[in-house]
C-alpha cells in the first residue's frame, strides 16, 4: 500500500513539472515535439531511478558535510552513462536533444529527490520514488511536447493530423513553450482549487 | 568585429534564457525585485567567465591530451562546484561588502544550467580561449538583460489584479513568453 502511494506521489500529487515546478529548462527546451519530450523524460527517469537507488544504498557511508558533492558525482556518473549510450545507439535523437542530455546533472529534480527522499529512505522505496518522479516528469514532457507539436505543425508523434499549412510556428519556437506551460499550470491550478 | 557579432548574437538573437531555455530556474525564482535580479546577474557573470576559462584549459590540456573525453560531465560539474565555493570563501575574506551583495546567490549558481550550458557550448563550438571568454561575458550579459527586464515587468505585475488560477508561476511563464516573442524581433540581424 505504501509503495503504491510513493509511486503515485511523483506522478500526480507532487508532479515535478506541474506542481513542484522543478527542472524547467529541459521541460521547455526539449518539448518542441512529442517524441523529443518523451525521450528526454525517459533519459531523466533513468538517471533518477539509478541515482536514487545508488544514493540510498550508500547514504550511511557518506559524511554529512560532503554529501552534496558526493551526490553530484554519483548523478554525473549516471548522466555520463546515458549520454554515451544514447550517442552510440540513437545518434539522431542525441543530436536533437543536444546540450540537454549532459544538463541532466544540474536538473534540480534529481538532486532534489536525492536530498529530500533517497537520503532518508531504504533502497526499495527510493527506487519507487525515482520511478514515480521519472514517470511524472516523462508524462508532463510528453504532454507539453504533444500540445506544442500539434499546434505548431499539425502533427502528433510525427503523424500528420491536420494540414500543416495551418500550424503556427510560434508554438515550436521559444515563446510557445513558455505560454503553453503557463496555461497548462493555470489549468491544473483551476482543477485543483475546484475540489 | 567578430567579437562584436558574437556579443550581439549572444545578448539579443540567441538570448540564453529566452531563446535557449537555459537558466530558467533563477530567471523565475529571483526575478521578483530588480535589486535581487541585479545581484544574481553579477554573480552569474563572475562565475560564468571564470569557469569558462578554467574548464576550457582543463578540456584542452588535460581531457583532450589524455583522451578522457568521457569524463567531461563529471569533471566540469566538479570544477564549477569548486569554483563557486572558492569564490564564496575569497569574497567573504577580501570584500565583505560584495559578499553581502552576492552571497546568497552563490550556492544557487552551482546548479544553474546557464553556467554549465555555456561551458559545454564553448567546447562544442570549438572556440579559442579569447572567443570563449567573449562568448561567456556576452551570454552573462544576455542573462542579466533578460533577468532585469523581467524583474521590472514583475514589479509592475504585482500591482495588477490576476485571476486566482493564473497567480504565481502561470502568469510569470506567460509574461516570459511575451518577452521571448519581443526578443524574436532581433532574429536575423546577425
Amino acid at each position: 500500500m505504501k509503495s503504491l502511494k510513493i509511486l503515485l506521489n511523483g506522478i500526480i500529487r507532487e508532479n515535478p513539472t506541474f506542481v513542484l515546478l522543478l527542472g524547467m529548462c529541459p521541460t521547455l527546451g526539449t518539448t518542441s515535439s512529442a517524441i523529443n519530450g518523451l525521450s528526454m523524460g525517459l533519459a531523466t527517469a533513468f538517471v533518477l531511478i539509478c541515482s536514487n537507488a545508488a544514493i540510498s544504498s550508500v547514504k550511511n557511508l557518506i559524511p554529512d558535510q560532503v554529501r552534496i558533492p558526493a551526490y553530484i558525482v554519483l548523478v554525473a556518473t549516471f548522466v555520463s552513462i546515458i549520454q554515451l549510450l544514447m550517442e552510440a545507439y540513437v545518434p539522431a535523437l542525441y543530436e536533437s536533444l543536444g546540450l540537454f542530455i549532459p544538463l541532466i546533472v544540474v536538473n534540480c529534480i534529481v538532486l532534489g529527490r536525492a536530498e529530500a527522499f533517497a537520503s532518508k529512505n531504504n533502497i526499495f522505496f527510493s527506487l519507487l520514488d525515482g520511478l514515480g518522479m521519472g514517470l511524472g516528469f516523462t508524462l508532463a514532457l510528453t504532454l507539453l511536447g504533444m500540445i506544442r507539436e500539434f499546434l505548431g505543425t499539425g502533427k502528433l508523434f510525427g503523424l500528420l493530423v491536420y494540414s500543416d499549412a495551418y500550424g503556427s510556428l510560434l508554438f515550436i519556437l521559444a515563446p510557445g513553450g513558455f505560454i503553453v506551460l503557463g496555461y497548462l499550470i493555470a489549468l491544473i491550478n483551476k482543477i485543483k482549487t475546484k475540489d | 568585429m567578430e567579437y562584436l557579432l558574437i556579443f550581439i548574437a549572444a545578448v539579443f538573437v540567441n538570448n540564453i534564457v529566452l531563446a535557449q531555455f537555459l537558466g530558467i530556474c533563477p530567471f523565475l525564482g529571483v526575478s521578483k525585485k530588480v535589486e535581487t535580479a541585479l545581484g544574481m546577474s553579477s554573480a552569474v557573470a563572475f562565475v560564468m567567465t571564470l569557469s569558462t576559462i578554467v574548464t576550457y584549459l582543463i578540456q584542452k590540456y588535460v581531457l583532450d591530451v589524455f583522451g578522457l573525453g568521457y569524463l567531461q560531465t563529471i569533471c566540469f560539474i566538479l570544477i564549477i562546484a569548486v569554483l563557486v565555493q572558492m569564490v564564496e570563501t575569497i569574497l567573504k575574506k577580501a570584500s565583505p561588502a560584495l559578499y553581502q551583495a552576492l552571497g546568497v546567490f552563490l550556492p544557487l549558481i552551482t546548479t544553474n544550467c546557464a553556467i554549465f550550458g555555456v561551458v559545454l557550448m564553448v567546447i562544442m563550438k570549438e572556440y579559442d580561449l579569447l572567443t570563449s571568454v567573449v562568448f561567456a561575458i556576452s551570454s552573462a550579459a544576455g542573462f542579466g538583460l533578460a533577468l532585469i527586464i523581467f524583474a521590472g515587468i514583475r514589479e509592475q505585475l504585482s500591482l495588477t489584479h490576476v485571476p486566482k488560477a493564473m497567480q504565481g508561476a502561470p502568469i510569470a511563464l506567460i509574461t516570459a513568453g511575451i518577452l521571448a516573442m519581443a526578443f524574436m524581433g532581433f532574429s536575423g540581424i546577425v
